[in-house]
């Protein structure tokens, strides 16, 4: 098991380093910040002192050491915009992405896994077939769209939930977090659920088509040949099975939940990291760029770590496999 | 209704018709068949793949799965009509009263539970009453009593760590768990080799013996049954072909599917004699020939085979369905 994640880990460092350079090489080859930084009718001095304090005058390779360097240190240059560390905005951003990614993780499984098993077991029923349709919408239907109509139905029309902003914040561990007070949740109510929409569908999806299966494995057969309780074959003896694939999918979908979180912030200017990677985007701040990649490529190697050891303690074959290592 | 327990026996089965409604056609799985089982008796079901031995098995406990349907005929459990119980009732029976051991041991336990927790929730499911501890020893006395070494560790195992003899050795003991007045064995010792096959089958017998355990042993190894079983039925497209007492049968088979059965079983009396084949194929349960089933396969059919043959009793106890029995004995 330990040797598993040894190994594991060296190879998430070899791709943490590999998407390091990429990231840098890929940023440094478009466009040029000092264009946007400073007026074109600046005399050429200034605009030599700024490419120097910025470092862009070396070359790029001694400018990737550089970044390297730096970044094992934990700086990760300095927003040409905000004038402060690049590392430090992303971070003070994380809370309200991930704050979101996870309140999306939680609508997709809360709804994706009961209504995925119902239309799983009653395949025939009206309810599973609305069940399913609704879930080809969610999968087709482009989020901003549904975000804006969300806003104009509930914030506009309705009026019953608030359209921007993270409402009401109070404090947990050091952190700022929406979810403990009313005003939060309603304000996190729309996005989250605009974000998990996609993944609601992709789990209904998952979920029927594990309970489908399962419901005709020789196993599940044999639970009703032992009397259990219809609750106990299906809470026990399907969902353990159907676990295994959802939890993998979902895990490696967390990653994505926080890069697509880009969109759904933007519509309900929730201010988390996707917003502030757009502004980045427009004003070429490229330290702002790499940082928020580089946070993004660490999100995701964390995130498969921790899904395969997940995986491991769901699925007793995959532990005994690796003990024998 | 009859009271349960006194002269009725264990299981009786009136007609039982069991069809599968598929896009190709309608399956007569098992198309009328009739058999009684007392208490301690063994009776073998026997008969080639798809003779439909399995879903007789899963007709009886109510486990059919779409698009089949029982179309026919009763189950009476120790005199109750298993179609009168609803689905909370019959749920009681099911690994309670009326067990079952499936045909793959390799799929009949959950990969991702162990061990115990697949055996305590089987007597849980009938007596939640029952303490932890005390489940938990019965899990472990059965597993003993199918001769699985160390049971106490083998609780916390989880099923791909036994091998597929191992497997089907747990699910036989699921099956004791609850003491059950039936048990549908289906091929339950196909996977086993040969001394732990010995070692179960005299457990079996010692079992229904001792407790009154009703037990019908469903293979297509008459080798396996002859030593166990009291009487014998035997299947032919959804159909039973002949029944009777086991060495009656063994010894002087009336219908030529049976005969054909025996003849191809090595060192039946048979030494030195080739091995005799039944030609042709099974049927396809979709296009059954008309009249008598086993007709474009049987050495003596004429023109009265056409016609569907009934069951008849040409010796007493000895049931069969041909125009053309055997005497018994003739040949042999
Ligand atoms: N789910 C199903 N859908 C359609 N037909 C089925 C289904 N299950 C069983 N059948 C039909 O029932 C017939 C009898 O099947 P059954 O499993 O009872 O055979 P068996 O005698 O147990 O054979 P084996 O020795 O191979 O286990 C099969 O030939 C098949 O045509
Ligand atoms: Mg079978």
């Amino acid at each position: 098991m330990s040797a598993f994640i040894i190994r594991r880990l060296l190879q998430s460092v070899v791709v943490v380093a590999l998407m390091s350079l990429l990231v840098f090489v890929g940023v440094n080859v478009v466009g040029d910040p000092v264009h946007m930084l400073v007026s074109p009718e600046a005399p050429q001095e200034e605009i030599e002192r700024i490419i120097r304090n910025l470092g862009l005058d070396r070359p790029v390779h001694e400018q990737y050491l550089f970044f390297v360097k730096n970044a094992l240190n934990g700086d990760l240059g300095r927003s040409f915009v905000f004038g402060e560390p690049a590392l430090k905005l992303i971070i003070q951003r994380m809370p309200a992405t991930f704050e979101l990614a996870f309140a999306a993780l939680l609508m997709a499984i809360v709804f994706g896994i009961p209504l995925g098993i119902y239309a799983g077991i009653y395949p025939d029923r009206v309810s599973s077939k609305l069940i399913m349709s609704g879930s080809i919408l969610g999968f087709s239907l482009p989020t901003f769209w549904v975000g804006l109509m969300m806003i104009m139905v509930f914030a506009v029309m309705l009026g019953w939930l608030p359209s921007t902003g993270r409402g009401e914040t109070v404090s947990l561990l050091g952190l700022k977090v929406s979810f403990l007070t009313i005003d939060g949740l309603r304000h996190i109510l729309m996005p989250a659920l605009n974000l998990a929409l996609l993944k609601i569908s992709l789990v209904i999806r998952l979920s029927r088509a594990g309970a489908r299966e399962a419901m005709h494995l020789d196993y599940v057969k044999f639970a009703r040949a032992k009397g259990l309780r219809e609750s106990r074959v299906v809470m026990v003896h399907v969902m353990k099975n159907i676990m295994i694939p959802v939890v993998t999918v979902l895990g490696l979908e967390f990653g994505s939940l926080i890069a697509f979180s880009v969109v759904t912030e933007t519509v309900f200017a929730w201010p988390g990291m996707g917003k502030l990677i757009i502004d980045a985007l427009h004003n070429l701040d490229r330290p702002v760029i790499v940082a928020y990649l580089m946070i993004i490529v660490l999100v995701f190697v964390i995130i498969n770590l921790m899904v395969d050891i997940l995986y491991s303690i769901l699925d007793p074959r995959v532990r005994i496999k690796d003990a024998g290592r | 209704m009859t009271a349960p327990g006194t002269d009725a026996p264990t299981l009786e089965v009136r007609g039982l018709a069991t069809h599968f409604f598929t896009k190709a056609g309608v399956a007569k799985a098992v198309d009328g068949i009739s058999f009684s089982v007392g208490k301690g008796e063994i009776m073998g079901l026997v008969g080639e793949s798809g003779s439909g031995k399995s879903v007789t098995g899963f007709s009886i406990i109510g486990l059919v799965d779409p698009p089949g349907r029982v179309v026919g005929g009763e189950i009476l459990f120790q005199g109750q009509n298993l179609a009168n119980l609803d689905g909370e009732a019959m749920r009681q029976l099911r690994g309670n009263r009326i067990a079952m051991i499936f045909q793959d041991p390799m799929m009949t336990l959950n990969p991702v539970l162990r061990i115990d927790t697949q055996m305590v929730e089987t007597i849980h499911a009938h007596d939640s009453s029952v303490p932890q501890q005390v489940a938990l020893a019965r899990a472990r006395d059965a597993l003993g009593e199918v001769g699985i070494p160390s049971p106490d560790e083998r609780l916390r195992s989880y099923p791909h760590q036994f091998s597929g003899g191992m497997r089907q050795r747990v699910a036989i003991a699921i099956a004791l768990l609850n003491k059950p007045d039936l048990i549908i064995a289906d091929e339950p010792t196909t996977a086993l080799d040969v001394t732990i096959q010995g070692q179960i089958l005299y457990q079996a017998q010692k079992l229904c013996r001792e407790t009154g355990t009703a037990l019908i042993w469903i293979t297509h190894d008459l080798a396996v049954i002859a030593g166990l079983a009291d009487h014998i039925s035997v299947m032919y497209g959804g159909r039973i072909v002949e029944q009777g007492p086991i060495a009656d049968v063994l010894d002087r088979p009336m219908h030529p599917y049976t005969q054909g059965l025996l003849g191809s079983v090595p060192g039946h009396n048979r030494r030195g004699q080739k091995l005799f084949q039944i030609p042709g194929m099974a049927p396809s349960l979709l296009q059954m020939p008309e009249g008598c089933a086993f007709r474009p396969r049987c050495q003596i059919a004429d023109d009265a085979c056409l016609a569907e043959p009934l069951i008849t009793e040409p010796v007493a106890g000895r049931h069969v369905r041909c125009y053309h029995p055997s005497d018994g004995g003739a040949g042999r």
